[in-house]
């Protein structure tokens, strides 16, 4: 199990948990798997978002590794100038 | 339309233009010199100077009629064949610039004050390129490569 | 050859080479966007609309399409009907729809044989608008009788029971901010506010473009990202992205307002009606009234601290305007506020709000910049108050490897102590201030971005290299990607040449944005660069008959990797090219990925600022800017972008704004009245390169683009206040308002 932790606003669509527990080894299969156990993130995941693995943020890659004692952050997407 | 005959860089040209077309219109869309260039329209930022007789002015703000007997100077002739001016060279040392749209309306100021005045303080130069904007280097880097231009032209000369 | 800033030894990287542009930059060569030129060409004109809201109720073409010369004309009903998302935000701001949404928005297009004729045209256009009542103003836009600019327009996740202006809502943090601000010594808290300002590229949008009834096109133009273009072109006009190939022009600047797509769409399609090439060119009041200014803001920040300077808890509120159109950075504001500091209390509110105002666009470091005036400013005043130094304060709390950053992730490696360290030391810092001047520093924070990158690197038969990438040039990068490329083959610099390929020549870039290109592309140059060595070694084993993962390349050559390996001549990369048509064919070497680690970079400034009190103007005496590059691969060109970020930043801070009417119009709409920084209204801008490597990129290197415009509003504010006495919270601060404000304190 990998724990993912939530930006606030993102809460109440996770039973208010700060941390939710899902199984995945990727970016890709935790981000499917976080919207199999929490249905009311999908629209959230499905507009964008992007995630940070032990301090790197992962923008676009689903294919990028996550270890089961990764820290993993989700956050909203990000862009540049 | 108009019938103009002027010295561009040396050479001598003539062309017809509108009555409303700018002296940078004429540069660029007939004449294809295409090195002075548009940034404002309106005389602000200096993108298009050009030398007319040996005066710096904006050639957006000029029409293309008024070349008629005139000597006109742009970025293209300030090299001569392929060795580039003292200035030129300068630029590419201090890499004085970035995205280099403002670069050709800067080396025609410059080039203009050195011929007026071959040893200008820092000062004097920040102001004589206060007509001139650049938005990627905060000019530091452009100021450097003008004074050490200017010094070396002064050890030619 | 690891990956992982691991490589420390350098023979061309670090050092000053001339760029390979040069040349036809400083004598004119060097073709824009607007200096193309096609048999045929006819001339584009946009028509505008004069209010900041109305409903479009008629457009009238037929006087422009009896004019001479002119060819076509065209307004929304020409474009795909249909899209969704964010391709519909986009259409509908290249081209308006039922709605004028703001000054400027285009309404209609018109391309005639010269550009006088298509400019007499446009006016000929005959438009009837139905006046709405408008909103140009973050506050005002959020309030309850606000005129909505559109309805069901809120992100998912925004909450319900808002104005429908309010569009997007992030919070984020950690802690008990209400336990925290009870344990501090001293809590300030402080109201915001900054106007919108403009990228202010001097080259104005241009593109030229020609497409045929069969669906293909071609443009050129300049921009941050022609893949890009290629995509919201072939969506707005329901062709293939295949179908349309964008050439990158020579980019006049772009700062992230060329990340987004205005003329290319209707260039393409007054081409396509008109069957024959068309080139639209911007005028500067079309950049200013059509083009992406940055939000306004309005911040609420609450800092407690300590007496010993421990930041005990921070808080902030972040009201962003966007424009007529969702994407405010409202996110990015609220998780860069508080990045630098290792908070164990945080929090963390962003809005996003729309108002009758151009849709707004990236600008360096989206949302940073007035986080951080808002932010720093606090933390001085809390300096003020307890008496402490305000560098030993930052250091005293400054995030490092570990910190639980205020947006949630574990730092790695950063450098922002360094930075502090480094101004501490710096002579400007200990240097003694004029008499009615004043001193102001700040940090700064930005995320920095990796993107989908793809590169290509083919020899010739000489031996020389031709190497494509696909992120627009803006500030010297062919330099740094020849380098890196000569860096890994051995071979001189001047063997190889750099190319912005076509979208048809090389697989999918992302934009030139998020201070990405000499992190990604030069990520991926690096690797195809080793690809290529591969490719080299293989033909040396070859020919020597040996295992290929005997062979090593050192200095430019093949050579046997020690004496088992055998006893033969090292082989140059010319000889092996010389002859690699007989032993296998061309030698490409390639790389596509979507790299990852980009190392965030933080930034220290220090400013000395005097401020002339009869006449309420301020003129900046000495800046210093100190910032974490990872590892400078073309110093001079780092440089260029701490100087260029410091000066968009003085800009900022102390003139420009975009002011409108009562009448919703924009009142100052050329470079005369927004006035960017002259030569003359700024001094020599100082420079330290800090150097802590980010383990993401093989030698190293962080993006430097953006970070250098986060820390200038708070620092210069910071001068400006201690320079006058007075706290300054709204930006710009230009003369009437340091006038008021001397006025009130009296």
């Amino acid at each position: 199990m990998v724990e993912v932790a939530l930006w606030s606003s993102l809460r109440s669509f996770a039973g208010g948990n700060e941390k939710v527990e899902v199984e995945g080894e990727t970016v890709g299969e935790i981000l499917d798997a976080l919207v199999k156990a929490h249905p009311g993130l999908e629209p959230h995941i499905e507009s964008g978002v992007s995630v940070a693995i032990d301090g790197r943020i992962i923008f676009n890659s689903l294919s990028e590794p996550v270890g089961p004692d990764s820290e993993v952050v989700l956050l909203q997407q990000l862009k540049g100038g | 339309m108009i019938h103009v005959n002027t010295k561009i860089n040396g050479d001598e040209t003539e062309f017809l233009c509108d009555p409303r077309e700018t002296m940078l219109d004429v540069l660029r869309d007939k004449l294809a010199l295409t090195g002075a260039k548009e940034g404002c329209g309106t005389g602000d930022c200096g993108a298009c100077s050009i030398t007319v007789d040996g005066r710096l002015v904006c050639a957006c703000l000029m029409l293309g009629a008024e070349a008629d007997g005139r000597e006109i100077g742009t970025v293209e002739g300030i090299a001569t064949g392929e060795k580039l001016h003292v200035l030129q060279q300068k630029f590419l040392e201090h890499a004085a610039l970035q995205c280099g749209i403002c670069t050709p309306g800067i080396l025609v100021a410059t080039k203009a004050l050195l011929e007026k005045h071959p040893d200008p303080t820092e000062t004097q130069v920040r102001y004589w390129l206060a007509g001139n904007l650049c938005r990627c280097t905060g000019y530091d880097k452009i100021i450097r490569a003008v004074m050490d231009a200017a010094k070396d032209m002064r050890e030619a000369a | 050859m690891a990956l992982d800033g691991s490589k420390s030894e350098f023979k061309l990287v670090g050092t000053r080479p001339l760029r390979p542009d040069g040349i036809d930059k400083v004598t004119g060569r060097a073709k824009f966007g607007a200096d193309a030129y096609a048999a045929g060409m006819l001339h584009g004109a946009i028509v505008r609309s004069p209010h900041a809201h109305a409903k479009i109720v008629k457009i009238d073409t037929t006087k422009a399409e009896a004019m001479k010369g002119v060819k076509a004309v065209v307004t929304r009903a020409d474009f795909i009907d249909g899209l969704k998302g964010e391709m519909w935000n986009v259409l509908e701001n290249v081209m308006a729809g039922d709605k004028a949404l703001y000054d400027g928005h285009a309404v209609a297009a018109v391309c005639a044989t010269s550009t006088l004729a298509a400019r007499d045209a446009a006016k000929a256009i005959e438009v009837t608008y139905e006046i709405l009542p408008h909103v140009t103003d973050v506050d005002k836009a959020m309030a309850k009788d606000a005129p909505v600019i559109r309805e069901g327009a809120a992100a998912p996740g925004t909450p319900e029971g808002m104005h429908p202006n309010v569009v997007g809502y992030h919070e984020s943090g950690h802690g008990d901010v209400d336990k925290g601000f009870a344990e501090a010594d001293l809590v300030i808290e402080e109201t915001f506010r900054t106007e919108a300002t403009h990228q202010g590229y001097i080259e104005p949008h241009a593109c030229l473009a020609t497409m045929g009834n069969d669906g293909k096109g071609e443009v050129w133009c300049c921009t941050q990202g022609h893949f890009h273009v290629a995509k919201v072109c072939a969506a707005l006009l329901g062709t293939d992205a295949s179908q349309i190939r964008v050439t990158a022009s020579e980019i006049g600047g772009g700062f992230g307002g060329k990340t987004a797509v205005f003329i290319e769409p209707v260039a393409l399609a007054l081409a396509k009606k008109a069957n024959r090439p068309v080139k639209v060119v911007m005028s500067r009041s079309e950049v200013f009234r059509a083009t992406g200014p940055t939000s306004s803001t309005s911040m609420d920040v609450k800092i407690g601290m300590k007496k010993d300077g421990t930041i005990t808890a921070a808080s902030g509120v972040f009201r962003l305007q966007g424009g007529a159109f969702p994407g405010a950075p409202a996110s990015f504001t609220a998780m860069c506020a508080f990045a630098p500091y290792a908070l164990e209390n945080v929090k963390q509110i962003g809005w996003d709000v729309m108002s009758n105002r151009p849709k707004q666009a990236a600008y360096r470091a989206p949302g940073s910049p007035m986080a951080a005036f808002a932010v720093e400013s606090v933390i001085d005043d809390l300096c003020k108050g307890l008496d402490l130094d305000p560098i030993d304060v930052r250091l005293k709390n400054a995030s490092r490897q570990g910190t639980k950053a205020s947006y949630g992730v574990t730092f790695d490696r950063i450098g922002l102590v360094e930075t502090l360290e480094e101004a501490k030391a710096h002579p400007h810092y200990s240097a003694p201030l004029a008499e009615g001047a004043g001193r102001g520093i700040s940090c700064g924070f930005w995320f920095n971005h990796g993107g989908e990158t793809a590169v290509s690197l083919a020899l010739a038969e000489d031996g020389t290299v031709s190497l494509s990438v696909g992120t627009p040039d803006i500030g010297g990068s062919r330099a740094s990607m020849g380098q890196m490329a000569a860096e890994e083959l051995g071979i001189p610099y001047e063997k190889i040449r750099t190319t912005i390929a076509d979208t048809a020549t090389l697989g999918y870039n992302e934009i030139s944005h998020g201070s990405r290109v000499t992190y990604a592309s030069g990520l991926a140059t690096i690797e195809a660069a080793r690809d290529t060595i591969r490719k080299l070694c293989a033909r040396a084993a070859a020919k020597w008959k040996i295992d290929p993962e005997a062979v090593v390349w050192e200095d430019g050559c093949a050579k046997p990797s020690g004496p088992n390996a055998g006893e033969f001549e090292p082989m140059t990369l010319a000889k092996i090219a010389s002859s690699m048509g007989r032993t296998g064919g061309p030698i490409v070497g390639h790389y596509e990925a979507t790299p990852e680690g980009a190392g965030v970079s933080f930034a220290t400034h220090i400013v000395d600022a005097e401020v002339d009190r009869e006449t309420g103007s301020t003129r900046v005496t000495r800046y210093t800017v100190i910032q974490d590059a990872g590892k400078a691969i073309h110093p001079s060109y780092v440089e260029g972008q701490f100087q260029g970020g410091a000066a968009q930043g003085i800009g900022w801070a102390l003139n420009e704004e975009y002011i409108y009417g009562e009448d919703g119009r924009l009142q100052n709409a050329g470079f005369l009245d927004y006035r960017i920084p002259v030569a003359s209204d700024l001094p020599m801008i100082d420079t330290v390169i800090v150097e802590v490597p980010n383990p993401g990129h093989p030698y190293g290197v962080r993006g430097v683009g953006e970070t250098s415009i986060c820390p200038p509003l708070a620092a210069i504010a910071n001068a400006v206040s201690n320079a006058v006495g007075i706290r300054m919270t709204e930006l710009p601060i230009s003369p009437p308002r340091i006038l008021a404000a001397l006025d009130g304190a009296k």
